[in-house]
């Protein structure tokens, strides 16, 4: 343990109005919610903030609210949360899947979807449903609250539209995806507790072997988490055959910028995204002609 | 010399079922004040990372390491480490099960394991072999290759249900 | 073989109840009164000359204990095979991470920013990294010539055989680093005073290779010298030499303060600076016959040691003794080399070398079936060594060992053929390929040749006032057993109750040296010494006249009391001896290099993901005869446990290296196998004694190291038709051999 535990403070307002108020006041503390990442750069002795505040179980953060049109997940809900509920197991299960492989139980009990989104990993494997969900996310400070849609949110690495003093309060997901193929798969160095080396969620609507809506993110191989929004259009109107499977694949793999780190190869990322596509394409196949 | 920031402040938390009151630095680690100012040393340190489970407790029920929590975010809720696991009967199954089936060879991730385990019996009392893999998957063991501490969860599993 | 009343039965583990319940105590658990923290400022250049140290702004450097090389009271060195490693280095670095200076301060979290605040500015040397960098003695930075040890053996006349060969197989393989990765960090607690000298507690295998290490750094006698091994939590051989290190810091700030000093190292640090298994390379040039006979071959293995000598010489040993596998050479040339590069020393890791051979001749076998156009099972079986052969050493194999039945067995167990077919129609279309990999090998147990009457193991079994006995060793219990299986060796010799048994906690100042815990020994040598010393301890009552010959439990109790009652608590001590007819020559290294050996065949099940390039291992089959099983559980738990560490050498654990520093130092990006990554591992033992080990046991502990990587890789190539020739093997490197070979996979026919 490499940092000094003295040399920090840690304020817990009780409400998320306090929380904001106090943000506004001192927009350079940092907000932590579980603390799995906040705690491991604290651990390493690499967490440049010396203040910090305190968001985790703030009650109008954790709670999971099911509007007619829309899904809102509370910024502060867990992992675990997010697997328990219901309405999310069922008409969101790339979320709930997501969720199911981020680290083990006990990493799950205490990271939040809107932790993981303002740290802004490119490889956090639980962004890319959010992003063909087609999330909005609510971000509220002392100055009220304003909607962003979540594709706009990720500017660079690790740059995003928050203000200093903005705090992330849910991720609203609109209910119109029942019906559609959901496919999602994370590439890891194991099959659990791995940071991704890439990592995709999808869905398609496909009818009378035409592609009437297909959306496709991407984790790992990007500065963010990224949609492949010229695969998409190059996919969208076009009847699902190997030539358009091939093409698709090219264009995702062009979309993409992934590099040689730590844990994998640029290469090996490249050739895993083609791979990944084309097996979701198959689904997606497989399901209009009911061969799932 | 070096700037300091904080200054303790007063903790208080239900552990083992009995209420304590720690002074500390809001962001000492619950891991911390568990080993050195309550003297439980029973929970251990491996990694310091959130990798390894060695850490591992339940925090008002859920099963966290507690080397990612600060003791500020512990204020009020009731942990549970492997001391008073070891106290309760209704875990004595786990714990002869352990022993019986070889699931500790050197003990260092033990403590973690049974708290992971436990934790998976409580909310899954017949799990199968998939459901034991995946709440184990958090909890490292170097030294078993994990086999022995499967069939010791599930010989848990079975002499609870007999029971 | 069937049990005795409690050798060979599930005999529960002797501190197994403190493990569950949280009660056993391990160093960092432990702490005294006006105790210090201490830490290690460590070299970040891989060779160079310290120029200046500075002390940096920002830290109250009077509050702190500084030692450096010119505190230490004896010799500057961590004493072991050769004097070469300095406890601190002094004027010369030649690794990062290598230890400068050491500090103390009452609070812990006062050191990282203190060691963060020292800088020192080096004058950079050229550094070696690899093993052909060392070998091309461009830099010499060990030595005369780099090299730590060499060895040669020779047996027949092999320069004969190339020109009698109908197939020339030639193959080059390569073993990485592993790191042992114990969930328990190195730690120790020192102490120190005029009248007693230096005291330390700490996490450790070898109680008195720290105790001789730090007699030579203080320049103390032995008495002066005292080590305590504390529960020590996993050690795999990564805490049997480098102990001794942090030992000597911890001492010489306990020295140098006058108060006790607790050295507890975090992940990164016990991951970037400890030793690690060491990397290899084999080359095999074997000259077959058309029907697939070894006639003769040559065999070259090198190692990378590291920066410093330490157990280079033993592993390349025994790498060197292990390169010819489970398998009859007629003739052989087998040259080895341990070579000195510029990384932290690499050091013991359970198999200590023989992974790194076998890997090379287990996948050479494979490649020596498919020159020839035998099966994989069919090359091993026509070669396998048989009772009245001899190994590459000249050793005659003297027990009834029929390797082809054991490899049948596996083979059956495994469903081997019925399932290759199977994957043969099924691989045909899909996005996965399966395949099937043997493993066949074995492990010598103990000390190499002479090396256990060097050793000249004592051991120590006492009678106590309640009438039980305790047993004194300092064999040390590190996860595998020792405790437990001593005091059933010795409550069986005399015929006790297991619970009237108990042993000493290994301290130098109260149990004989034992030798080290290492080399798959403890059970089978000083397990041997056990029963003798045990039996000795009886005698002792029955010459006094208190005891017959023939007792019972309760009887033997009332005379081990009256006896202390009189005499105070007695020990009997049983020194090891050799066996007759063990003969070895150690300049030749030939004859016979161990006084056992276990054998083992193992089979993998393989399922490569076209899609991820990923391996997953669905199944893996341990078949050994291990001289006798002492207790099925723990047997059976060093098994999956070392089948797993193997999974984890062949699929997931690389060290990724720049500059001879390890990159990836923390769990997060150091893979080892999880709950969700282990297949079923299905043990079974055989048994055929061993009249030099106790109730004719082997060793066992590091046999399961040497089988799964290259019965893993076996397997890989069986399922894609590509030959793989290193670990670890990662999907990234699947995926490159793959786009390399499309047709290869592709095609139906495959290379079956």
């Amino acid at each position: 343990m490499r940092s000094d535990p003295a040399e920090y403070e840690l304020v817990a307002p009780a409400s998320l109005q306090a929380a904001v108020t106090l943000l506004a006041e001192n927009p350079t503390w940092l907000p932590i919610a579980g603390g799995t990442d906040v705690m491991v750069q604290f651990a390493a002795g690499t967490l440049a903030a010396r203040k910090l505040l305190s968001i985790w179980n703030l009650p109008e953060l954790r709670r999971i609210e099911a509007q007619p049109d829309e899904l809102r997940i509370g910024a502060g809900c867990t992992y675990t949360d997010l697997r328990g509920h219901e309405v999310v197991a069922r008409e969101f299960p790339l979320l709930a899947r997501a969720a199911s492989w981020t680290g083990g139980i006990a990493n799950q009990n205490r990271g939040t979807l809107g932790g993981n989104i303002v740290n802004a990993s490119p490889a956090a494997d639980s962004l890319p449903a959010p992003l063909v969900y087609e999330a909005e996310l609510i971000l509220v400070s002392a100055r009220g609250e304003r909607r962003v849609a979540y594709r706009e949110f990720h500017t660079d690495y690790k740059k995003m539209n928050l203000a200093a003093d903005e705090l992330i309060r849910a991720i609203c997901v609109p209910r119109r995806f029942v019906g559609y193929v959901h496919y999602a798969r994370k590439v890891g160095a194991r099959n659990a507790q791995a940071i991704s080396k890439v990592c995709i969620a999808a869905l398609g609507r496909i009818e009378k072997a035409e592609i009437k809506d297909v959306r496709i993110a991407l984790g790992s191989v990007a500065p963010t988490p990224i949609r492949l929004v010229e695969t998409e259009r190059a996919l969208i109107g076009k009847r699902l055959d190997p030539r358009v499977m091939a093409l698709a694949r090219k264009a995702a793999t062009a979309e993409t910028r992934p590099i040689d780190d730590i844990r994998s190869t640029a290469r090996y990322r490249a050739a895993v995204v083609s791979n990944l596509v084309g097996e979701f394409l198959e689904r997606l196949g497989a399901a209009a002609t009911g061969h799932e | 010399m070096t700037t300091k920031h904080g200054a303790k402040r007063e903790f208080s938390l239900t552990v083992n079922g009995e209420p304590k009151t720690v002074r500390a630095y809001p962001m000492e680690r619950l891991l911390d004040v568990l080993r050195q100012d309550l003297g439980l040393t029973g929970t251990k340190e491996g990694c310091g990372e959130g990798e390894c489970g060695a850490c591992s407790v339940l925090m008002d029920g859920a099963l966290v390491d507690s080397c990612l929590i600060p003791v500020a975010q512990a204020e009020g809720a009731r942990v549970v480490t492997i001391e008073g696991v070891a106290r309760d009967a209704r875990f004595r199954a786990l714990r002869e099960a352990f022993l019986e089936c070889g699931g500790a060879q050197c003990g260092i991730c033990t403590p973690g394991m049974i708290l992971a385990a436990a934790h998976l019996l409580e909310k899954k009392p017949k799990p199968t072999l998939a459901e034991i893999r995946e709440g184990l998957s958090g909890n490292l063991c170097r030294c078993t290759g994990y086999i022995q501490i499967f069939e010791a969860v599930a010989e848990a599993a079975r002499r609870s249900a007999a029971s | 073989m069937k049990p005795d009343r409690i050798v060979g039965t599930a005999t529960p583990r002797k501190e197994g109840r403190d493990k569950v319940t949280g009660r056993a105590r391990y160093i960092d658990d432990l702490s005294f009164p006006h105790m210090l923290y201490g830490a290690t400022v460590r070299s970040r250049i891989p060779r160079g000359k310290i120029k200046k140290i500075n002390f940096g702004p920002g830290i109250a450097w009077s509050e702190y204990v500084v030692v450096s090389a010119k505190d230490i009271p004896g010799k500057n060195c961590i004493a072991l095979i050769e004097n070469d490693q300095p406890c601190l280095a002094d004027g010369a670095v030649n690794h990062p991470e290598e230890p400068i200076l050491l500090l103390a301060h009452p609070d812990r979290h006062a050191l990282p920013k203190a060691v963060a605040a020292v800088w020192i500015e080096y004058e950079a040397l050229p550094a070696v990294f690899t093993i052909e960098e060392s070998e091309r003695k461009s830099e010499i930075i060990w030595g005369a010539d780099n090299t730590f040890k060499s060895f040669l053996i020779e047996k027949g006349d092999v320069d004969g055989v190339w020109a009698k060969a109908d197939y020339i197989v030639e193959g080059e393989y390569f073993t990485g680093a592993q790191e042992q990765l114990y969930i328990e960090t190195n730690g120790m607690i020192a102490a120190f005073d005029a009248e007693r000298g230096v005291t330390v507690w700490g996490s450790l295998q070898c109680p008195y290779y720290v105790h001789k290490a730090l007699g030579a750094l203080f320049g103390l006698p032995e008495t002066k010298v005292r080590v305590v091994q504390t529960e020590t939590g996993g050690a795999f051989g990564g805490k049997e030499e480098y102990p001794s290190m942090i030992a000597g810091h911890a001492a010489l700030l306990a020295m140098k303060s006058g108060q006790p000093v607790k050295i507890i190292y975090d992940r990164a640090e016990d991951m970037a600076a400890t030793t690690k298994r060491h990397p290899s390379r084999t080359r095999h040039r074997t000259a077959v016959s058309k029907d697939g006979k070894i006639l003769g071959g040559e065999i070259e293995f090198a190692i990378d040691g590291g920066a410093y000598l330490t157990l280079s010489p033993v592993v390349l040993s025994r790498g060197t003794i292990h390169a010819g596998g489970p398998y009859y050479w007629p003739s052989v040339r087998i040259r080895t080399n341990a070579v000195a590069t510029n990384a932290p020393p690499h050091g013991a890791f359970r198999g200590f070398g023989a992974p790194q051979s076998l890997f090379a001749i287990e996948r050479h076998m494979d490649r020596i079936a498919r020159a020839v156009g035998l099966s994989p099972a069919e090359i091993r079986r026509r070669n396998f060594l048989k009772p009245g052969q001899t190994t590459t050493t000249g050793q005659i194999v003297r027990e009834p060992i029929d390797l082809g039945k054991l490899m049948d067995r596996a083979l059956q167990v495994a469903d081997y053929d019925a399932k290759r077919q199977r994957f043969a129609k099924e691989n045909l279309s899909g996005g996965r390929k399966k395949g099937m990999g043997i493993a066949a090998f074995l492990h010598g147990a103990g000390f190499t040749g002479s090396g256990e009457r060097y050793l000249s193991s004592v051991v120590g079994v006492e009678g106590r006032a309640d009438g039980g006995v305790r047993v004194l060793v300092s064999s040390t219990e590190i996860g595998q057993g020792t405790n437990t299986v001593l005091c059933q060796i010795a409550a069986e010799a005399l015929g006790l109750p297991y619970e009237d048994v108990t042993i000493a906690q290994p301290d130098t100042s109260d149990v004989p040296n034992s030798g080290p815990t290492v080399a798959s020994r403890t059970t089978m040598v000083v397990g041997k010494l056990v029963a003798s010393a045990a039996l000795g301890l009886k005698q002792t009552l029955v010459r006094a006249g208190m005891l017959g010959e023939i007792c019972s439990a309760e009887e033997f109790r009332a005379a081990c009391r009256k006896y202390v009652a009189a005499h105070g608590e007695f020990r009997s001590l049983a020194r090891y001896e050799q066996p007759e007819g063990i003969f070895w020559d150690d300049q030749k290294y030939r004859g016979e290099a161990y006084a056992a050996f276990a054998w083992a065949v193992y089979v993998a099940e393989v399922t490569v993901d076209l899609t991820t390039y990923g391996v997953s291992v669905d199944d893996f089959v341990a078949v050994q005869e291990v001289g006798r099983v002492m207790n099925p559980v723990l047997a059976r738990g060093q098994i999956a446990g070392g089948v797993a560490q193997g999974i984890g050498f062949a699929l997931y654990e690389k060290v990724e290296w720049r500059d001879g520093r390890m990159q990836n130092s923390q769990m997060t990006n150091y893979i080892m196998p999880t709950s969700a990554d282990v297949p079923p591992i299905r043990v079974y033992f055989e048994e055929l004694g061993n009249e030099h080990g106790a109730f004719g046991a082997k060793g066992i502990g590091e046999l399961p190291m040497d089988g799964p990587a290259p019965a893993i890789v076996n397997a890989i190539e069986d399922a894609l038709g590509i030959p793989f020739d290193k670990v670890p093997l990662l999907p990234e490197d699947i995926f490159e051999a793959i786009n390399a070979h499309p047709e290869i996979v592709h095609s139906p026919a495959g290379a079956r």
